[in-house]
């Protein structure tokens, strides 16, 4: 029992990361129409800010919490003006193609300087150690981690749905030329929604810093299992990519613990069994 | 049929039939043709369909395996082992493609990249890959139980014939009325529907086909190299088939060919090309240049993508058009 309410508890901070990271793609995905490859190699900058900041500068882990999404979205701002504005009017397959060579360049250069091997970064003062509720033991950090997690996301959900921010925003999505002949700026609009995506992929990035190994590739791996993670969910809703995350860590935890050849391929089953049963995705409208 | 273009693939044809004579190392020119007979299978379906796969590295890898495995445990002849991998990949392709096509465009991208994903920890997992340490001393054995592969230059020469006859399979689907449905489906797919076409059912048949090809150079590249391992079955190798057709041209027939051969080159000679750019600007960081070759793919992507989307055959042929269009 113990060893499923752990499991289960991993499950749902993995989960926090997919919730967090499958949001800020649907966002992105629903202003820029690209899908953002570069997001694994983002929410790694993260980490491994957080990492450069406390080993170099001696910056602690609330700084960075702040800090390296900032860092990271004023990156986004970088990128959205120098590169992917050039081909929004193309194929959707080049934002793709793009984005992948973005988190080579990236990926890359982190590893000449770092190499593969993961990179240790100890759990915050205030959050280490456990608290012992009876049934089980409760880690401090990760129980932090998905009560951030939550608080973000919903707060994302809140500014999106019921905000006139939020409003422009559907608006832009929907008919982004009839918003701009309201007088909105369209342009920088995008450039805020995608500097506020990489800005959320790099928090994750600082949450997972202590409980992840890291390292430049420690994106890569996550953010296929978040396309799986969007696809299951559908891209049209914020509160679908939210659930949809948090619940397939709990379902990848469980299976941890009932038959753990399969946790690392679990995510890619139920991907097929929705396309087979429902193909626009959980949450999704077929377009 | 127009006269160039046939004068320049006998001129290729002649120069790899020339190859090992001219000093050219048998088993490299090999793996390049491997990547070819990859990217050219790749392209049929980018190219010609315009659905863009991001898991073919499960076709290549999953079939260099199965290959690896029939030849050296079961005993298998070559022959019959590349026969094995490549209906492997085309049984793989229906699954993949089945499930792929209920989605359009990036979703399409998306899925199938998770299926190769899954594919990847199966192949991690599994016994008899080998797991880490890939699948290693594979035998060649003889051709029809008579022909010893064992030698460079007899498999170098059966390589040449496969590669040629499965290219010449693509061109001829590409020319045939099934490629030209494929243009169509490519250019506007309601029209073809419209029309009448069951168009998911030659998506399919293009996704199999692609698949089934893609399997074929895998195997093949095993035969040859002797060994199979996780790099193959990794979605960089998916990303890797991707920028040879982007580089050497998108719908094009030749581009995949020379999209591959500069990738393949780029990929085991940077290092070279480093240091002649640190002598040549004396500038020390070229020196390290071998150790990223991820971050020059990375910018390679990004250039072609930006500033050059027709690829180098695309732009060739565009030029040569241009001309013809000048001349009264």
């Amino acid at each position: 029992m113990p060893a499923l309410l752990s499991q289960l508890l991993l499950g749902l901070v993995n989960g926090s990361f997919y919730a967090i990271l499958s949001l800020g793609l649907a966002v992105i995905f629903g202003l820029l129409n690209v899908i953002n490859f570069a997001h694994g190699a983002l929410f790694m900058m993260g980490a491994i800010l957080s990492w450069m900041a406390m080993n170099y500068f001696n910056v602690n882990y609330w700084v960075m919490l702040a800090v390296a999404p900032l860092i990271v979205g004023a990156f986004g701002v970088l990128i959205e003006r120098l590169l992917l504005r050039w081909i929004y009017k193309l194929d959707h397959l080049y934002g793709l193609l793009l984005t992948l060579g973005l988190t080579l360049l990236i990926e890359g250069a982190f590893r000449s300087v770092y190499g593969v091997s993961g990179l240790a970064y100890s759990t915050p003062e205030a959050l280490s150690g456990g608290t012992n509720l009876g049934f089980m033991f409760l880690p401090n950090y990760r129980a932090w981690v998905v009560v951030a997690s939550l608080v973000v996301c919903f707060a994302t959900w809140y500014a999106i749905e019921k905000t006139r921010l939020g409003a422009y925003l559907r608006a832009g999505t929907e008919n982004p030329r009839l918003v701009e002949a309201f007088g909105i700026n369209v342009p920088l609009m995008i450039t805020l929604t995608y500097a506020f995506g990489a800005g959320l992929a790099a928090f994750a990035g600082v949450l997972a810093a202590p409980v992840i190994q890291i390292s430049p590739l420690m994106g890569q791996n996550l953010i296929i299992i978040v396309f799986a993670v969007v696809v299951i969910g559908g891209m049209g809703s914020i509160m679908g990519a939210i659930l949809t995350g948090l619940g397939l860590g709990v379902i990848e935890g469980l299976t941890k613990v009932f038959y753990p050849e399969a946790s690392s391929t679990v995510v890619f089953v139920i991907m097929v069994v929705v396309l087979l049963i429902r193909p626009a995705g959980l949450f999704g409208s077929e377009k | 049929m127009k006269k160039l273009p046939l004068v320049v693939y006998g001129l290729l044809l002649l120069a790899l039939l020339a190859a090992p004579f001219l000093g050219f190392y048998p088993v490299f020119v090999m793996k390049v043709m491997c990547f070819a007979l990859f990217a050219c299978a790749f392209n049929l379906l980018l190219g010609y369909t315009g659905m863009l796969s991001f898991g073919h590295a499960a076709f290549l890898g999953g079939s260099a395996y199965v290959l690896g495995h029939v030849v050296k445990v079961w005993g298998l002849t070559p022959e019959l082992g590349l026969i094995v991998g490549t209906l492997f990949g085309a049984g793989l392709g229906l699954v993949f493609g089945w499930l792929a096509i209920r989605r359009q465009g990036i979703y399409f991208s998306m899925i199938t990249l998770a299926l190769a994903q899954m594919m990847f920890f199966v192949a991690l997992q599994a016994k008899f890959t080998g797991g880490e340490d890939g699948l290693q001393g594979v035998p060649r054995g003889k051709l029809f139980g008579v022909i010893d592969l064992g030698n460079d230059l007899t498999m170098y020469y059966v390589a040449l014939v496969i590669v040629v006859a499965a290219f010449l399979l693509i061109a001829r689907t590409v020319h045939s009325p099934f490629g030209q449905v494929l243009k169509g489906i490519k250019e506007n797919e309601p029209r073809a529907i419209s029309l009448g076409y069951d168009v998911n059912r030659f998506k399919l048949l293009a996704f199999v086909i692609s698949a089934a090809l893609s399997g074929l150079a895998g195997a093949l590249k095993t035969l040859v190299l002797g060994f199979a391992s996780l790099s193959d079955v990794h979605w960089t190798a998916s990303g890797g088939v991707i920028l040879m057709t982007l580089v050497g041209g998108l719908g094009t027939l030749s581009g995949p060919l020379v999209g591959s051969a500069v990738v393949v080159l780029l990929e085991n000679k940077i290092g070279d090309l480093g240091g002649f750019l640190a002598r040549v600007t004396t500038i020390e960081w070229f020196n390290t240049l071998g150790e990223s070759v991820t971050m020059v793919t990375g910018l390679i992507f990004v250039i072609c993508v930006l500033a050059f989307r027709k690829g180098i055959m695309g732009e060739v042929i565009a030029f040569i058009d241009r001309r013809r269009a000048k001349r009264p």
